[in-house]
């Protein structure tokens, strides 16, 4: 679950990473206050969890605190599109910060490495940039210090990493305690990636988290209280938010063809098949399992909120997930909502004859395998 | 022959006295899986479904020799059942619970490997099954059958449609081992393509695996080395980059993770690659031919 700019630099400052000052507001008037405090000498950027932002307009600096309002003003509210989010996302918050003078730009992050088992500490002098693209053109820049998972971090291993990555000797001092703290962060508030880029120097010597992106495991949520509220915020899309309130796991794809499936590997599948067949796939849906009739209509009401869709696809392997409880709410969804669509279900496993028998009078599309059923589905959606 | 659980298997169920502990535990008795004992804290001395309830797996593992463990505690309190099994000294233990926080298991992989001494499945898996032995997990027992082919998968329902179709066209399994959707998983491909190798009545195996991390990757160096013959199928060869797809573990990380990456390194290693789910019986029959196995 990835948090705001502004929630990452709270975060990071309570465990004593400098960060440059400012504050987050929705207000224009209070927009001009907090640029008065560094005599109008600010950056405001649109609190929106997508990338491109800032080619979206959605970043601007100032030296003047009045025009920092207007900006503030003309954001609020405003629809930010990018390349990487084409639907675009509404402004509600922005952040008002200090601008910086910056000498240099580094790179540091924390993140799972996952064929080791550990976290990984990612250093770079190269700041500024997108690290994939350092990683290409110069992946000897980057440097790597993996944390003892009973230990932790010594300080010898940080200075010598530092040391290895080109980080300029002036700002090792700053570096090695804000690396330890990256990683007491990391521990303790369960993040999943902390992304510090860049890390700025300044010409008077100063080592800030001039961005930071911070993303929290939702598996930990439950001990982390102060992010409960976040969840529905950070979902990019509208179906994703109301999918994340009804506790379903849903992705939207873009595509029209709608999916259902039970078990994250077999929807995955599905995507796959439908692809193949010629579909483009609108979402994932795992109804999770041992799904009763009244949750497998939801998932069906929440799937057709998406106004692209041409088609449905229904793929259930009964293992805990009963087939007649899913055929009861496929045919409770097509009572209750109005379904304009062609709906394929393909039913097997636990009680698949049943809910076979049931679906066999209703204007619902059989099929006996998984292939068949996403070449149905894409037939019928696009009516070849 | 099998790995990991047979027919001796003695199972302690931790969390068994709970709605999906006991559901699971009575499918699991049903099938003939040798339940020796149900741990809860607080509810010792009770019995339930004629197997005994201890507070704690020590004492479980003291009173019935229990070998084997399955969990199904909720995610907070994983871990701690995890390494409870570690401290008791049992072999071998299954996490069937989902959503476990991921510094959770990022400990607790890296103390049993440490301490060498208890083998984790999972978490967020469907557990384990040798057919006509033992079941130790969630998945439906009707649908499997004993056989030559070992089966390895991060996904529950694709197992169980793979592994269908493999019994409708007569190939059955000598253990299906699932090692579950999450980006720590205690056990990974390589170790139990080993075991499957070194497993005298395995004679082919079926690798299913997904997208994210490089585990497949690394199943596939074991691949290279071994004298079965192996089946693989990947999903999620469409899924887009950034967005996790159910699993925990399913996702693509910039340009680590992909379908194709694993694809690539499969058939490098000599693997053959099933396209759809139903190619898998038939690739498998002919995989076993060229190395003149007869099924």
């Amino acid at each position: 679950m990835k948090l705001h700019e502004y929630q990452s630099k709270d975060l990071l400052a309570s465990f004593g990473v400098a960060v440059p000052g400012g504050r987050v507001t929705k207000d224009p008037a209070e927009a001009k206050l907090i640029a008065d405090e560094f005599g109008g000498k600010v950056v405001v950027k649109a609190q929106v969890l997508m990338g491109g932002r800032g080619k979206a307009g959605g970043v601007k600096l100032f030296t003047d605190s009045q025009a920092a309002s207007d900006f503030t003003k003309e954001l609020i509210g405003k629809r930010l599109i990018s390349i990487q989010n084409p639907d675009g996302m509404i402004v509600e918050q922005v952040l008002v910060a200090e601008q910086i003078d910056i000498a240099e730009e580094f790179y540091l992050s924390v993140l799972l490495d996952r064929s080791e088992q550990k976290l990984v500490v990612m250093i770079s002098k190269e700041g500024g940039m997108e690290i994939e693209e350092v990683a290409e053109e110069h992946p000897e820049a980057i440097v790597r210090l993996h944390v003892d998972p009973a230990w932790g971090l010594s300080d010898y291993e940080i200075r010598n990493a530092i040391t290895a990555a080109k980080i300029p000797s002036q700002a090792h001092r700053q570096m090695v305690p804000m690396i330890k703290a990256l990683v007491k962060a990391y521990l303790e508030s369960d993040a999943d990636l902390i992304e510090i880029n860049p890390c700025a120097w300044t010409p008077d010597g100063r080592l800030l988290a001039a961005d930071a992106k911070v993303s929290i495991d939702e598996n930990a949520l439950y001990r982390l209280p102060q992010y409960e509220a976040t969840k529905e915020d950070a979902a990019e899309d509208e179906i994703e938010a109301e999918a994340s309130r009804r506790g379903i796991a849903y992705v939207r794809l873009g595509g029209d063809i709608g999916i259902i499936g039970n078990g994250a590997g077999l929807v995955m599948c599905s995507l796959d098949e439908v692809t193949k067949a010629g579909g483009k796939p609108a979402n994932f849906l795992d109804v999770g399992g041992g799904a009763q009739a009244e949750r497998v209509k939801s998932c069906v009401e929440l799937v057709l909120m998406d106004q692209n869709i041409k088609g449905l696809l229904i793929n259930i392997f009964g293992g805990i997930t009963r087939g007649d409880e899913v055929a009861k709410g496929i045919l409770e969804a097509l009572a209750t909502l109005d379904v304009k669509v062609p709906v394929v279900a393909r039913v097997e496993g636990t009680a698949a004859k049943e809910g076979l028998a049931l679906l066999a009078s209703s204007p619902i599309l059989g099929a006996a395998t998984m292939q068949e059923a996403a070449e149905k589905v894409v037939a019928a959606a696009y009516g070849k | 022959m099998s790995i990991l659980v047979n027919k001796n298997s003695k199972v302690v169920v931790s969390g068994m006295t709970g709605r999906e502990g006991r559901f699971h535990t009575e499918q699991m008795i049903h099938y003939g899986t040798n339940v020796v004992a149900g741990v809860t804290p607080g509810k010792g001395g009770q019995e339930l479904l004629g197997v005994p309830i201890f507070n704690s797996v020590q004492e479980a593992v003291d009173r019935t020799g229990a070998d084997a463990g399955l969990i199904f505690v909720p995610a907070p309190f994983a871990a701690d059942a995890v390494l409870e099994y570690e401290g008791a000294g049992v072999p071998f233990v299954s996490l069937i619970t989902e959503g476990v926080p991921i510094n959770d298991m990022i400990k607790v992989a890296n103390k049993l490997k440490a301490g060498g001494k208890t083998r984790l499945l999972g978490g967020n898996c469907a557990g384990i099954i040798t057919p006509g032995e033992c079941k130790m997990g969630i998945m439906p027992g009707h649908i499997f059958t004993p056989g030559p082919i070992g089966m390895v998968s991060r996904s529950g329902t694709l197992t169980y449609e793979v592994v269908w179709e493999m019994t409708r066209a007569e190939l059955g399994q000598t253990t299906c081992v699932g090692i579950g959707g999450d980006p720590i998983p205690g056990t990974r491909f390589n170790e139990v393509l080993e075991m499957f190798e070194n497993d005298p009545e395995t004679k082919a195996v079926v690798m299913i695996g997904e997208i994210g991390g490089t585990d497949e990757e690394a199943g596939a160096e074991v691949i290279k080395r071994m004298t079965k013959p192996v089946v693989a199928f990947i999903s999620g060869r469409t899924a887009p980059p950034g967005k996790r797809m159910g699993h925990a573990g399913a996702i693509i990380s910039g340009k680590l993770g992909t379908a194709q990456s694993k694809v690539d390194a499969l058939l490098a290693a000599g693997a053959t690659v099933a396209d759809a789910t139903s190619e898998v019986p038939e690739l498998l029959r002919k995989a076993l031919s060229k190395v003149g196995v007869s099924v």
